[in-house]
């Protein structure tokens, strides 16, 4: 139980904070300050305990996914849904859920870190159960190399608690369940043999895809026809139709599905559950869909070579008017290198309608070598989505963007269109 | 008339190949098709039998583990490379295999990892990675653009030229100014972004060298490289 004064103070900081247009993160760094073990004693009261998702790929989605799943089985879920995706964005996110007594009113935890947070995070709140869903080349000019990122994940699976589920079908990730202390359980999520091929990890850039596997899934997603995922669990098929776009956001349902069995345990309800997957929508930025001028404007956020590969395998270019737009700031990952590592000649056919992004002409240059056309390349956002909007007046829009590049486009079609508040 | 051929051999891409070394390869490739030539692309990974003819070679880096592996394979390779080097066939090493063609690599935890020495060059893991946006200048080149992010820091001997002097970030070892190494037509450099795409006329040297010693000459075609130029613009202006 944390002590109620200091919940009081960091409410305060936050509505000041809030008030004055400040930072989400700034209220958990001034109760980090004035009490360091605010979260830990704040999370250490929840019944069901701290659920931890992690990984390269697809945690905001996952986590989204995760906390409505669990809400279907009747659970109360705090999340750090503004995606601060660290321990200060936790405890941000905490001072707005306590009351000024500062209890939480909740059974669960269900957190989306950083792989290098959670690292520190687990070692003063240890989760009871954690979800690892792939180590993939990300910004590597900030963790190093990818074995260290590996290293991040199985150190958050050894300080778990309960039960570990794992992909199954990452090299890296999978051998994480034979080195767990001995209390700690492990389930897995996995592919058929079909859709494993559609699904190139890293070390597979060069090489053929390794098809044996061994280990038992708890849910295994079985095959996809548009909307429509068929997935394997209990010795049974479960048909479910999804607002989910793109095989990765729906693989991303199979990790939410074995989570959600494994935390619910005695309360759960395989229809609620199915009911429940089928109405998520996605993250934002994650293939959300928003409307300008009558047409659909899709955003889809890429990240790295892994992410931007399968979403360009996701969304079929037909019909469309693409723009691909680059930022290298921090968030993005500041090495242009990855872009080379991405095949672009799907858009080969239909051309890029407009690139921009601080890296537009990387980006440019890339497809020159792809021998993709590029119609128009301009640096400044607003003025690419002004250009793209009066050229292609009448056709469904399609923007592949880093993650600055996606906050600067949602401001830009905030202007200009309905586009959903997310802080 | 057929056309006529250079083959691209490029080393190890199963395990030293990360942060867009696919670029470069595909930049040699792509560039040698516009200037007129055909491209027969080999990969060679570890076990594999070396063709018998390599007009270019390329290889990229890797992470420790992907030294390790390679490394024995590499021992057997290296009199053909070295043998190869002397005869003045272009080659490109970037990072992993830039170390990796110099005498050794000592790793953070003291293990050493031997290099075939065609780079009078010893690399020692640094205390800190050095990351960043990076801009050399090499007479021949002009400027050259990249980013690197490596903890091996390399100490090129004396009698080796480096491939460029450094105008902004660390290089080879973020004290002596010096960036990268060149032996006859064999350059190492810790340069990504990718390197050749950015740095067109790298790529052109490396083919123009390839074709000169194959066919006694060569015949560049004008290539629009506009994009290539304002990428360049940019990442000059980038912050470290």
């Amino acid at each position: 139980m944390p002590k109620p004064h200091i919940a009081a103070i960091g409410k305060v900081v936050r509505h000041v904070t809030r008030l004055r247009g400040g930072g989400s993160a700034f209220p958990g760094l001034v109760i980090e300050k004035i009490d360091p073990d605010f979260t830990r004693e704040t999370l250490a009261s929840l019944p069901y305990g701290v659920v931890i998702i992690s990984g390269t790929n697809g945690k905001t989605t996952t986590t989204k996914m995760t906390v409505e799943l669990l809400e279907s089985q009747g659970f109360k879920v705090f999340t750090n849904r503004t995606g601060s995706n660290f321990a200060r964005g936790v405890t941000a996110a905490l001072l707005a859920d306590i009351d000024y007594r500062g209890n939480l009113d909740a059974d669960v935890a269900v957190l989306e870190l950083d792989e290098a947070h959670a690292v520190k995070f687990v070692d003063s709140v240890p989760p009871k159960y954690s979800l690892l869903l792939n180590v993939m080349r990300d910004q590597l000019d900030r963790f190093g190399e990818i074995d260290t990122t590996a290293g991040m994940l199985a150190h958050i699976a050894a300080a778990t608690t309960g039960t570990v589920v794992l992909n199954r079908e990452d090299p890296r990730i999978a051998p994480i369940a034979d080195n767990l202390p001995e209390a700690t359980k492990s389930e897995f999520f996995g592919l058929s043999e079909t859709l494993r091929a559609k699904f190139p990890s890293d070390d597979d850039l060069h090489r053929a895809v390794n098809s044996t596997n061994v280990r038992d899934a708890d849910v295994i997603l079985q095959r996809i026809d548009n909307n429509t995922a068929v997935f394997h669990m209990d010795n049974r098929e479960e048909t479910v139709q999804l607002k989910l776009k793109g095989v990765y956001n729906i693989y991303n349902a199979a990790a939410a599905l074995a989570l959600t069995r494994t935390v619910a345990a005695e309360r759960y309800n395989k229809k609620a559950l199915l009911d429940a997957l089928s109405d998520v929508r996605p993250a934002f930025g994650r293939g959300e869909t928003l409307t300008l001028d009558g047409q659909p404007v899709e955003l889809v956020l890429v990240k790295n070579p892994s992410g931007f590969r399968l979403a360009l395998e996701s969304f079929s270019p037909d019909g469309f008017a693409t723009m691909i737009a680059i930022n290298d700031n921090y968030a993005d990952g500041r090495d242009m290198s990855w872009l080379w590592d991405v095949d672009f000649e799907s858009l080969r056919p239909l051309g890029v309608a407009q690139v921009s992004g601080v890296r537009a002409y990387d980006m440019a240059l890339r497809l020159q070598y792809d021998e993709v056309e590029v119609a128009d390349v301009t640096t400044d956002v607003e003025k690419a989505l002004a250009h793209l909007r009066s050229k292609y007046p009448s056709q469904p829009k399609r923007i592949f963007c880093t993650y600055t590049a996606m906050l600067k486009l949602r401001a830009s079609l905030g202007k200009i269109t309905e586009v959903e508040r997310i802080l | 008339m057929t056309k006529r051929q250079l083959t691209i051999v490029q080393l190890y891409p199963d395990d030293m190949n990360i942060y867009g070394d696919w670029g470069n390869v595909l930049t040699v490739k792509k560039r040698a098709e516009w200037h007129g030539f055909e491209v027969e692309l080999i990969d060679y990974n570890v076990g594999d039998i070396f063709p018998e003819s390599a007009d270019i070679l390329i290889g990229g880096g890797g992470q420790d583990s992907g030294q390790l592996k390679v490394q024995a394979d590499l021992q057997k390779l290296a009199p053909t490379l070295q043998a190869l080097a002397d005869d003045d066939t272009p080659m490109l090493m970037i990072c992993g295999l830039y170390q990796l063609f110099g005498r050794f690599f000592k790793t953070s935890k003291g293990q050493i990892i031997d290099g075939i020495g065609i780079f009078h060059a010893e690399t020692h893991a640094g205390p800190e990675r050095l990351i960043g946006n990076i801009v050399t200048h090499n007479e021949q080149f002009g400027d050259i653009i990249g980013y690197e992010n490596h903890s091996g820091q390399t100490y090129i001997d004396s009698n080796m030229q480096p491939l460029g002097t450094i105008v902004r970030g660390a290089g080879n070892n973020g004290q002596d100014e010096t960036e990268g190494c060149i032996y006859r037509n064999v350059i190492g450099t810790y340069l990504h972004g990718s390197l050749l795409p950015k740095n067109p006329a790298i790529a052109d040297a490396l083919i123009e060298e390839a074709a000169k010693k194959k066919f006694g000459d060569f015949t560049p075609t004008v290539i629009e490289d506009r994009f290539a130029s304002k990428a360049r613009d940019v990442a000059l202006k980038r912050p470290r």
